[in-house]
């Protein structure tokens, strides 16, 4: 299925968020994601299921003031 | 002593994290300002770069408490959303609340601010509110639970310096036990020094720092502007006046009869 990461659209054999981000690339980062504008905790990734469509927010510490 | 949401500081000083030329730079300048927190933020995480990783190792090495930010939330919900990711990556309660209403100048959206601080403080948050001087506003984010109140003194990254002082000494006049620090708009240590003088808490700094020819020394003066502006404070400034007062006695003049 095609999900929207990070406002790009990428393909995902994975059915639910955790196995998507490792699958993605993102295994072992330090990172906080959303589904759809909704935060989805660390511990909550891997009972959270994708659907065809979905936006996933992939965020991680960055500058800021 | 500085106390924010109970944690005490010995610095006035707070730093931002962005815009500086390197991270080395960064990491100079808040040994320089001797800043104890310092604000960051999140941001997209490419999975090939990722940037994220690098500078939070930089930020937990400098042994610094972290104020994470909402910076570019426009809606109550994009800011509520952004905070529950901060705390959860970051580990903190504080949270640097930013709902941005106008961009040119970056002013914030009082009423979606007041709605997301009710809303976050109700979840445990510690919300240190980026808003103006305006009292009713500042009243209404102290009824939404905030403890610490942020005012700006110019647009971000203006470098103006405090735009409307009468406004601003009445936001301290009428909270004098609020915990005040002037965000964004500094742009020269004294701009920092005068804020305190005013009774103000506490600065946060950014881009004047980041942005000068030479950050660490930068860092530097805002470190030594903002003492000399707390103990300035402390001392009890004259009141200014109109008409000149000479300084030397007058009795016992020469060539007086």
């Amino acid at each position: 299925m095609k999900i929207l990461v990070n406002g790009a659209w990428r393909e995902t054999a994975s059915a639910e968020l955790a196995a998507a981000l490792e699958e993605l690339g993102y295994g072992g980062a330090v990172v906080t994601t959303a589904l759809n504008g909704e935060f989805v905790a660390a511990r909550a990734r891997e009972r959270t299921p994708l659907a065809d469509g979905d936006r996933v927010e992939v965020l991680a510490p960055m500058q800021g003031g | 002593m500085l106390q924010l949401y109970g944690t005490r500081l010995t610095s006035r000083l707070l730093l931002g994290s962005a815009r500086y030329p390197s991270p080395a730079v960064l990491a100079e300048a808040v040994r320089a300002s001797a800043a104890q927190v310092v604000t960051v933020s999140l941001r997209r995480e490419s999975a090939g770069e990722r940037a994220g990783q690098g500078f939070w190792s930089l930020i937990r090495e400098l042994d610094v408490r972290v104020l994470p930010n909402t910076a570019g939330c426009h809606t109550v919900k994009e800011a509520v959303t952004t905070a529950h990711m901060a705390r959860e990556v970051f580990g903190t309660p504080w949270i640097k609340l930013e709902v941005i209403g106008e961009d040119d100048t970056l002013q914030p959206d009082v009423f979606g601010l007041t709605e997301a601080a009710r809303v976050l403080t109700g979840e445990g948050f510690e919300v240190f509110p980026y808003t103006t001087e305006d009292l009713v506003v500042a009243e209404r984010l102290l009824e939404a639970g905030c403890r610490v109140l942020m005012p700006w003194g110019a647009p971000i990254g203006s470098g103006r310096g405090l735009n409307n002082l009468f406004g601003l000494a009445a936001l301290r006049a009428h909270f004098p036990e609020v915990p005040l620090i002037i965000d964004a708009g500094l742009g020269v240590p004294s701009h920092a020094a005068q804020a305190l003088e005013l009774g103000f808490d506490a600065v946060l700094v950014n881009t004047a720092i980041a942005q000068a020819r030479d950050p660490v020394q930068m860092a530097h003066a805002f470190a030594q502007a903002v003492t000399a502006g707390h103990a300035g404070r402390l001392a009890g400034p004259i009141a200014a006046r109109d008409m000149a007062a000479p300084s030397t006695p007058v009795i016992g003049t020469a060539f007086r009869s």
